[in-house]
């Protein structure tokens, strides 16, 4: 028999269920893992005493009889998803110190489910980077790297915590959040599968909120089947939050085999980019390639505002934070600057303080592009772009059901190699934000390995709320990838 | 000088016309907030009612509330106005600790009501009909109090997220007289409405007042708008004091520039807040916490269905039911009074005959004492009973304001007191001749005098009813000593 930690979602389910082994054992085992694997700095705050009450009582329930259907299996959360009494960082400073008095609705639903929480993951700061080097807490380190090389390579971000997690089997699986990819991106780098569900699949209540139009939850997994599991029981639709869509919630898990003949797959020719390396388009074509011999038809198809988004994406995204993040002022919880004299001083030092760099830069744009004179210029123009890339997919989508593109531009890279150009560290996100943009469903899944053996991902992008096709098709895919490469445990070394 | 609340006011150059448009925040009588479920209660203790939304803690969305909406919706109809079928909700971002999440969220390109209007009576039965530019829903901030410690500042948020209609009118006012009828009309029309409580000094009504002034005939001028101004009283001294400073410049040649001024009240004067170059960029942009409000047909139309009758309605049913424009305007000033009146009429009183005693009689006493039409000793029912004791002559109209009297101060059944105590009018001509007769007998020196002079016959009269204790009926008393006198032109 393999580590408990080697098991997927699925099968450690199966484990409890036939009783092969306790949840005590499987979370003691995962907060074992948990704590040999501070090196990676996956996690923000480790919860282990609440881990083993919670299995404790999986345990009994399913001693009972009464396992529901996540009963008793350890999870991480991002530390985005304010959890009751448990502190909630979003990696930056100025929450340093804040201990929410509610639960997120997503995190509830998967307790309620009969889950564990192992503890809250590192991110970059208020979700905004790709790489986790903006987390106050320091970054995190891929559990991957470069075949004979010793140097540290990022996760991705935002949620860089979960996917290092994940990736290192430190747990089952985990939450993330993406606004323009910080999921997809960050699977891809750490070589497991992320999704993000259709906009307002999830509820957002209770996750602190970046960018509100773009922010979903979505599951960070080993196998699109766990994808499949945790995502079904994240979703609801939520009375506390106005955005959230009431659309039936299919048991995903069920539909997931029965393959891709006859689907429709789409190739947006404009995801084709220059100076990409070439593994990455050829790693594009094999996937075209796989899903084509399980029957699918492969359809070129246009995408024409595709070159728009990233701009777009970074006039929206940054407009919304700086409103969302005006509640962070120092006046009523999180950091306050001391001995400060008045009240600008109040809000300018707090705020000074509490804020990392790259925060600071997107609530400087997002209040430039909002403001008087240049709203227009650049918020009307971007919501614009939005309209048009939005009707690019249902144009695109009339004549295909999915489309497959490459989830990234690259693999994992150094830590530092792109933190002091922000341009080039938003450019990692050139194939994900597009989904966000149009509110669509999408799930990155690894398909390959580089020349120096770090993993690649392909992204299967579906119509609103068809999350069940998607599902499918990353399935097809995880099936022809056989991809069973593992990072080497180096950390525990 | 100018007349006081005129339209115009005389200058040193010549006459100048004030203008006026308001801004006027009403809160939404309703029991939760605009986006949370936390009450509304005015005067609670400071930070008890407050949810999670309205502190602004991390990830908490705004949910609106349907009751609000309907609030806004009726009001709207009331007013007139056009009813959005859709409408957005924007994010109105500026710092302050009474904003905890940074921004006010309110309604800024597409308000849920736009054009309508109201009617405004006049003194002299003149009315003018005010523009009403748009309605829109918006949260209120919380307190900041400034008094509680030597160096700092206090927050009570009870009213954080409380919903509040912003009612924004045209430029349609013409001096203070106007300014001051205009919000007296609106507070009916809420009040009425049942959306707003209109108590002004807990600040569930309060006006932004733009006042500029102009030539006659001339284009508008440049406008100051004046702040959170409370009392009909303050609108009219803080228009006055600034169209009057407005002249004053001008004449001497100077410029108005547009800015936002508060009202000192003590002092009765206008002061500069900000000039419209330190005004903030609120950077509005629609809040993408929340969805287009869209607004079914069927829905306004249901409302529209259960709107009562409002002031102006009311007024042409009481004109046509015989009461004067005056006495009808009167009537319906103040739903309550509206209210009670109707209650006099619901038990079978007549309406002239009920306006001319609550006019006479009711409002002068409430006056008097202090106290409202709500707190009156008197009810409806038995002003009612004793309106029907007059109209059957049971009772004359001296005994009838004896009668208000005791029931003022000891209440109980009109009609029992009138028969415990006697005071039942003599209309039995027989008694009344036996009285008349015995004054006659005991005054023959008066009576020749009155064969000269009739007028004397008044003194009679007294003499009569001071014999039967007033309850004698004057107009037999009086037919029958004309009679005996022999004076008058009927003999």
């Amino acid at each position: 028999m393999s580590a408990p930690t080697d098991f997927t979602l699925a099968e450690a389910r199966d484990a409890l269920a036939q009783k092969k082994l306790s949840s005590t054992e499987l979370t003691k085992a995962f907060v074992a893992a948990m704590e040999g694997a501070r090196t990676l700095n996956a996690f923000v705050t480790e919860t282990p005493e609440c881990a083993l009450e919670m299995a404790k009582k999986s345990d009994a329930r399913i001693a009972r009889g009464e396992a529901r259907p996540l009963e008793g299996l350890p999870l991480a959360i991002k530390d985005l998803f304010c959890t009751k009494g448990v502190r909630t960082t979003a990696g930056s400073r100025i929450l340093g110190n804040f201990v929410p008095p509610y639960e997120s609705t997503v995190s509830q639903n998967l307790w309620d489910a009969g889950a564990v929480m192992l503890g809250k993951t590192n991110m970059d700061e208020f979700a905004m980077g790709s790489s986790n080097e903006t987390s106050h807490f320091k970054p995190v380190i891929n559990p991957w790297r470069a075949r004979s090389s010793n140097q540290n390579l990022v996760p991705g971000g935002s949620s860089g915590g979960s996917a290092a997690a994940v990736a290192g089997h430190l747990c089952l699986a985990a939450t993330g959040t993406d606004t323009g990819g910080s999921i997809r991106q960050p699977a891809a780098l750490s070589g497991i599968v992320g999704m993000k569900p259709t906009y307002g699949r999830c509820s957002r209540w209770g996750i602190v909120a970046f960018a509100s139009s773009l922010d979903q939850a979505g599951p960070m997994t080993h196998t699109v089947r766990d994808a499949a599991i945790l995502l079904r029981h994240m979703a609801s639709v939520d009375e506390k939050d106005s955005t959230s869509v009431d659309m039936p919630v299919a048991d995903y898990e069920e539909g997931l085999d029965s393959g891709v003949k006859g689907l429709r797959v789409g190739i947006p020719k404009e995801y084709r980019i220059e100076g990409a390396p070439p593994e990455i388009d050829a790693l594009w074509q094999q996937g075209a390639g796989w899903l084509k011999a399980q029957g699918a038809e492969i359809i070129e198809v246009s995408l024409p505002h595709t070159k728009y988004a990233l701009p777009a994406y970074y006039i929206v995204a940054p407009a919304e934070a700086s409103s969302n993040l005006a509640r962070y002022d120092g006046v009523r919880y999180g950091h306050r600057a001391e001995g400060t004299h008045d009240l600008v001083e109040l809000y300018e030092r707090s705020r000074a303080e509490g804020f990392g760099a790259e925060v600071k830069r997107r609530v400087l744009i997002g209040t430039y592009v909002l403001s008087a004179g240049y709203y227009d210029a650049y918020y009307t123009r971007a919501q614009k772009i939005r309209t048009l890339i939005k009707r690019d997919f249902e144009q695109a989508f009339e004549t295909c059901d999915v489309l497959l593109t490459p989830a990234t531009p690259g693999p994992a890279f150094a830590l530092g190699e792109k933190s002091s150009d922000p341009v080039s560290m938003y450019l990692n996100d050139v194939f994900t934000v597009t989904v966000n943009l149009a509110g669509l469903p999408a799930i990155a899944v690894p398909a390959g390995l580089t020349e120096n053996g770090l993993p690649l991902g392909l992204q299967v992008i579906g119509k609103a709320f068809d999350e069940m096709t998607v599902l499918r098709a990353g399935r097809a895919i995880e099936l022809a990838a056989s991809f069973t490469a593992r990072p080497d445990k180096w950390w525990t070394a | 000088m100018s007349e006081r609340g005129a339209k115009y006011i005389r200058g040193a150059t010549g006459e100048w016309e004030i203008v006026i448009g308001m801004e006027v925040h009403a809160q939404v009588l309703s029991n939760a907030k605009l986006f949370s479920g936390a009450a509304t209660t005015f005067g609670a203790e400071p930070n008890s009612q407050v949810s999670f939304v309205d502190a602004g803690m991390p990830g908490m969305l705004p949910v609106i509330n349907r009751k609000c909406v309907e609030q806004a919706i009726r009001t709207g109809l009331g007013l007139k106005a056009k009813i959005n079928r859709r409408s957005v909700f924007d994010r109105k971002n500026y710092f302050y600790p009474d904003l905890p999440a940074g921004y006010q969220i309110s309604q800024y390109k597409q308000p849920i009501v736009g054009e309508g209007e109201v009617i405004v009576d006049l003194p002299g039965g003149e009315s003018r009909t005010v523009g009403i530019e748009r309605l829109h829903l918006e949260q209120d901030a919380g307190k900041s109090l400034h008094d509680q410690h030597p160096d700092q500042t206090y927050v009570d948020l009870n009213r954080s997220g409380v919903a509040l209609m912003e009612i924004v009118t045209k430029p349609d006012m013409r001096g203070s007289e106007e300014a001051a009828a205009f919000l007296r009309k609106l507070r009916a029309i809420v009040r009425y409405l049942g959306t707003c409580d209109g108590n002004m000094d807990e600040g569930s009504m309060r006006a932004d007042v733009n006042v500029s002034v102009r030539r006659p005939g001339a284009p508008l001028g440049t406008r100051c708008e004046i702040k959170n101004v409370n009392s009909m009283r303050f609108v009219m001294q803080a228009v006055e004091y600034e169209a009057r400073r407005q002249v004053d410049i001008l004449e001497s040649g100077g410029a108005i520039h547009q800015e936002t001024r508060l009202f000192d009240s003590r002092a009765g004067e206008t002061r500069s807040m900000r000039s419209k170059e330190e005004a903030h960029d609120y950077r509005y942009f629609p809040d993408p916490d929340l969805l287009p409000l869209e607004l079914e047909e069927a829905w306004i139309a249901e409302i529209a269905r259960s709107l009562p009758e409002l002031p102006d309605e009311k007024k042409a049913r009481f004109i046509k039911a015989g009461l004067s424009t005056y006495d009808a305007a009167v009537l319906v000033a103040e739903k309550e009074t509206a209210d009670y009146f109707e209650a006099i009429l619901a038990e079978g009183s007549e309406a002239k005959a009920a306006a001319n005693w609550l006019n006479n009689e009711v409002f002068g006493r409430l006056n008097k004492a202090g106290l409202s039409i709500i707190t009156s000793p008197v009810s409806p029912s038995q002003n009612a009973a004793i309106l029907q004791l007059l109209a059957e002559n049971v009772i004359s109209g001296k005994i009838a304001k004896d009668l208000l009297d005791i029931l003022w101060h000891e209440g109980g059944d009109p009609r029992a007191i009138v028969d415990a105590r006697g005071l039942r009018q003599v209309t039995d001509i027989s008694a009344i001749e036996s009285a008349v007769d015995a004054v006659i007998a005991a005054n023959p020196g008066k009576v020749e005098e009155a064969k000269k002079k009739p007028n004397l016959a008044g003194w009679f009269v007294g003499q009569v009813m001071k014999q039967t204790g007033g309850k004698a009926n004057p107009k037999v008393v009086n037919d029958i000593l004309k009679r005996r006198l022999g004076i008058g032109g009927e003999g």
